[in-house]
């Protein structure tokens, strides 16, 4: 099965348990959680069903192409279900026999993992699943975002596509999976990938760098002040990227990695709180649908 | 007629590391529930596994037991009137019982009588009562909880059914809006759903259904298929108890499997791989009868054997993925030299408020250069010290602690010889960071003892300088730990070095740095305090009572083992009756010391014979006293400030030290506050709470 099947066949069954078939949300970001389709979306108490392919970029991760396991972006399939079913475990298991894993023929197991991300105040309990001792699938009961409670508490369900695909095509290095029949991941991603890396850790402007996280947090700000939250929120995605793209130079001492990270989490409190209180306003139209 | 009582909580797979200690619980929390319940049982025997825990009672009655009750009235006297009829107080409390007053009788209950009737409490059917048990359920303590759905219960993960049955009958409760029944559930794969028909039939029903209920029967099978591979293939397989109880608890039905990598993957360090196997993938590593590693990996499968080669294959798979990015890291590693890493720990902070990783590198080179010279150490091991100091921390920097934080200091260790530095050093590079807990190994080497001392000394006087004193529970850079470390390595060493000494070379430092500090007097008290915690702590494990720790600690710490011998030395006296002769004479001179600052002695004041003779003694003590503390010999230091005792009974005897006659008193207390100050240096004996019996 090449990445396209695996990604259709994913979409496929998610489609069928009711989930909105999304596309990547179009700011740089270091996971599919961190989409406002997730992030957001996540709190309050109206329903929420999504599915979406997420690229996912992390210029730490970086390898100039030469790791056959390491990237400067991947891709994550992202599914969230608010408030989490009661089968969730047998949907998600019935998602990777859509994708041909047999369960009787592989060693599938939910071995304790809980998620936080300090940036977004985000935490959660769950599991990563092992296929046979291979993790491929984060599997989170989001507990808290934005520093407030999930209520109800959504279950988010993250694959490792590139992880899943070098287990299901049985490949080694990263670069010679296929994402269709004629195309690998070699074709669209290597260039891409040695760019990034070379421009990550050797050419990018390092005081433009900083320039623009200040001008993102303040533009956020601006918006906030305004009652503007998804505009708010794309600008706090972009200090965390360009954030990202500073620490992976190693510019930025550990002292005040803290201080950044503390501010973008700030930034980010405020917009989960707003976002629930606009909706509120709003009175929660997508509960008033459901009944 | 009794039966048998099942109860299951079916869950989404616990965190292995909390499935022993719920099963314990809900065996304990049901065997007292039952008690309180008066429902009696032959037996409880609990399960668990990754998605369920249980409990089966055995033969559990068909009632509550019925038992007999004195109930308690009025006195007699307010229950009968002057003519010996029972009043409306007694007639009402025998009606409340259901009872008449036929059935009084009186009892006396210190010195007053009361009336009494017998009542029976009739027990209730079990089945009525059973359902409570989701009390029990909801009471279980887990290390973490979560929320799920909309459900507003916390639990270590979501319950997904729940089984109940009396016999035949199915127990009728709900929790967090699951209902219980006689359905209950096999292996996630290789099980299907089952109909319980009676609770005796649990184990055997989920057994079927590739399900071992019994968790030290999943180790028994675990141990028994390792086992076999040893047999078969000639290995070693090591069991490491906690890693098992680990596996056991990710798996419902075990299958043992055996895996292999690469051979070339041998030469990473040991610990490399056993942490990729062991910490990462759950693996049991293999050796050959000679303890050498072997290219080989035991794990567990959560299933049967069916497809195992693509289990295996699998498996292998992950572990290559994981040590060849190892490799990659060690050969990258080893193209820089150590001073490339060094180098860039200037980059690196080690607090917010001091500074960075390299700079802290420097004090504690500094300390340690210091420490050398007050111990007197030779020059080569003084070398190997200050180098060790040097390059301790330079493995931080490497990708393989950066992939492998735990790594710290092993590999540190193992490049460090690779980069040709001393044997001692690279050991020391290791050890500087032990003890890794409060009663964790020493380090075994001068040079490791020296380099922990003063890695420790620096972050201790550093964070308590800038104001990160802990507080409470609050302890995030562990000082604690870190003083007990640095107290047990100078008692193990038995270094003459005392701990003020040790926070003024160290605070000395900190004087010309350029960092914001609280004030320095208030620091160094600050200091102080928290190192007399630390030792007091310390002694308080040897059993040394509370009252002895603070006398010795009450002048300073001065030498850890010098006044851990005077604490045990006095922890013996405090019982001791012969001691109270000497404990009597001393602790006068202490009460009566300090009425003045008077010390200066003139002999040609003194008009007795008895308090020349004390005066005499006095120097003579001074003498030998000195020499004993200067041999550490701390019962000899006792002994002969012991031999003082009658000199001074006399002399208390004898004179009046607050005599008219100023400057005869004046003598007279300088010869107190002398002594007292001999005294003062061993120990605060007014702090002691004598125990002789008098």
């Amino acid at each position: 099965m090449n990445i396209q099947e695996m990604i259709l066949a994913l979409q496929k069954h998610w489609s069928e348990q009711n989930c909105i078939i999304m596309q990547a949300y179009d700011v740089e970001k270091g996971a599919g959680t961190m989409s406002p389709m997730t992030l957001l979306r996540s709190l309050g108490p109206e329903p929420w069903n999504v599915a979406y392919v997420e690229p996912s970029r992390r210029p730490d991760d970086g390898r100039y192409g030469e790791n056959p396991n390491r990237l400067y972006q991947h891709h994550q399939f992202q599914v969230i279900m608010k408030p989490s079913p009661d089968n969730i475990q047998e949907l998600y298991l019935e998602s990777l026999k859509k994708l041909g894993i047999d369960p009787l023929k592989h060693d599938i197991r939910f071995v304790e993992d809980n998620w936080e991300n300090p940036t977004l105040g985000a935490a959660g309990l769950g599991w990563e699943v092992w296929l046979d001792g291979m993790e491929i699938t984060q599997f989170t009961y989001f507990q808290q975002i934005g520093g407030l409670e999930a209520s109800p508490v959504a279950v988010e369900l993250t694959y490792g596509i590139e992880r899943l695909a070098s287990y299901i095509q049985d490949k080694d290095n990263v670069f010679d999976l296929e994402w269709t029949d004629e195309v690998t991941v070699h074709d669209i991603f290597f260039q891409p990938e040695l760019e990034h890396s070379t421009y990550t850790f050797e050419e990018s402007n390092t005081d433009m760098l900083f320039q623009l996280f200040t001008m993102y947090e303040q533009e956020a700000k601006s918006a906030m002040e305004k009652g503007l939250v998804f505009p708010a929120y794309d600008y706090v995605l972009k200090c965390s990227h360009t954030f990202n793209l500073l620490d992976a130079k190693g510019v930025i001492s550990v002292t005040e990695r803290t201080g950044y990270i503390s501010r973008m989490r700030n930034l980010a409190r405020s917009i989960a709180k707003a976002y629930v209180d606009g909706r509120e306003k709003l009175g929660f139209p997508m509960l008033k649908e459901e009944k | 007629m009794a039966k048998d009582v099942i109860y299951e909580i079916g869950l989404e797979e616990l965190p292995a590391r909390f499935i022993d200690d719920a099963e314990k619980q809900l065996a304990e929390k049901t065997e007292v529930w039952l008690k309180e319940l008066r429902i009696s049982y032959d037996s409880i025997i609990s399960f668990s596994t990754p998605r369920r825990l249980a409990v089966l009672i055995k033969e559990v009655s068909e009632e509550q037991t019925t038992i007999e009750e004195e109930a308690k009235g009025p006195a007699e006297k307010i229950a009968k009137d002057a003519d010996g009829n029972w009043t409306k107080a007694a007639i009402g409390f025998t009606k409340g019982q259901g009872k008449t007053v036929d059935d009084i009788f009186t009892k006396e209950i210190k010195g007053t009588t009361y009336i009494f009737v017998k009542k029976r409490i009739e027990g209730k059917s079990s089945i009525d009562l059973l359902p409570d048990f989701k009390v029990i359920i909801e009471s279980i303590q887990f290390g973490k909880n979560m929320r799920w759905a909309t459900q507003t219960l916390r639990y270590a993960r979501p319950i997904r059914w729940l089984t109940a049955l009396y016999g035949e009958e199915v127990i009728p409760f709900e929790v967090a809006g699951v209902k219980t029944g006689n359905v209950t559930y096999g292996h996630r794969f290789l099980g299907k759903k089952i109909i319980l028909k009676n609770p005796g039939e649990y184990q055997s029903s989920l057994f079927e259904n590739y399900v071992v209920a019994d968790s030290k029967e999943r180790e028994g099978l675990i141990l028994e298929g390792i086992k076999q591979l040893e047999e078969k293939e000639g290995y070693q397989i090591p069991i490491d108890q906690e890693l098992l109880n680990e596996v056991r608890n990710l798996v419902e039905f075990p299958t043992v499997f055996a895996g292999s990598f690469e051979e070339r993957f041998l030469q990473l360090p040991s610990e490399v791989l056993i942490t990729s196997m062991k910490e990462h993938q759950r693996y049991f590593p293999v050796r050959a009868i000679d303890g050498e590693l072997l290219p080989y990996f035991v794990g567990v499968r959560n299933g049967n054997s069916y497809a195992l080669d693509t289990v295996i294959k699998g498996n292998e798979k992950v572990l290559h993925a994981r040590l060849s990015d190892a490799q990659f890291f060690y050969e990258e590693d080893q193209k820089q030299p150590i001073n490339h890493y060094i180098k860039k720990l200037e980059r690196v902070v080690f607090q917010e408020k001091l500074g960075t990783i390299s700079e802290k590198v420097k004090r504690v080179v500094n300390i340690t250069e210091q420490l050398t010279k007050e111990l007197n150490m030779d020059t080569e091991d003084a070398a190997h010290a200050v180098r060790s100091a040097e390059v301790c921390k330079f493995d931080l920097m490497t990708n393989m602690v950066n992939e492998f934080t735990e790594l710290q200091g092993i590999i540190g260790e193992k490049y460090a010889l690779r980069y040709g530095e001393d044997q001692t050093v690279a050991k020391a590079i290791r050890e500087h960071y032990l003890p890794k807990q409060a009663n964790g190994n020493l380090p075994q080497s001068v040079a490791g003892s020296i380099v922990s001392i003063a890695d420790k000394l620096d972050t201790i006087v550093g964070c308590i300088s800038v104001g990160l004193t802990p507080t409470g529970s609050q302890d995030p850079y562990g000082l604690r730990r870190q003083a007990t470390g640095i107290l047990r390595i100078l008692k193990d060493r038995q270094w003459n070095i005392s701990i003020e000494k040790l926070l003024d070379i160290t605070e000395s430092l900190y004087v010309t740095l350029d960092i914001e500090q609280g004030n320095r007097e208030q620091v160094t008290k600050e200091l102080q305090e928290f190192f007399k915690l630390r030792a007091a702590y310390l002694l308080k494990e040897m059993t040394i009572e509370q009252d002895v720790i603070q006398a010795v600690l009450s002048k300073e710490i001065g030498l850890i083992g010098y006044s851990q011998a005077k604490a045990g030395c006095l922890s013996e006296k405090r019982n001791d009756d012969k001691f109270k002769f000497v404990q009597e004479a001393l602790v006068r001179i202490l009460n009566l010391a300090n009425k003045t600052n008077q010390t200066k002695i003139d002999p040609s004041y003194f008009e007795t014979a008895s308090e020349k003779a004390l005066y005499e003694k006095f120097q003579t003590v001074s003498m030998k006293y000195k020499e004993a503390v200067q041999s550490k010999d701390a019962p000899q230091a006792l002994a002969i400030l012991s031999e003082l005792a009658e000199s001074i009974h006399e002399f208390f005897e004898k004179n009046m030290v607050m005599a008219e006659n100023e400057e005869l008193r004046n003598n007279r207390l300088s010869l107190v506050n002398n002594i007292a100050q001999l005294i003062m240096d061993y120990a605060d004996l007014t702090d002691i709470e004598w125990k002789q019996t008098f």
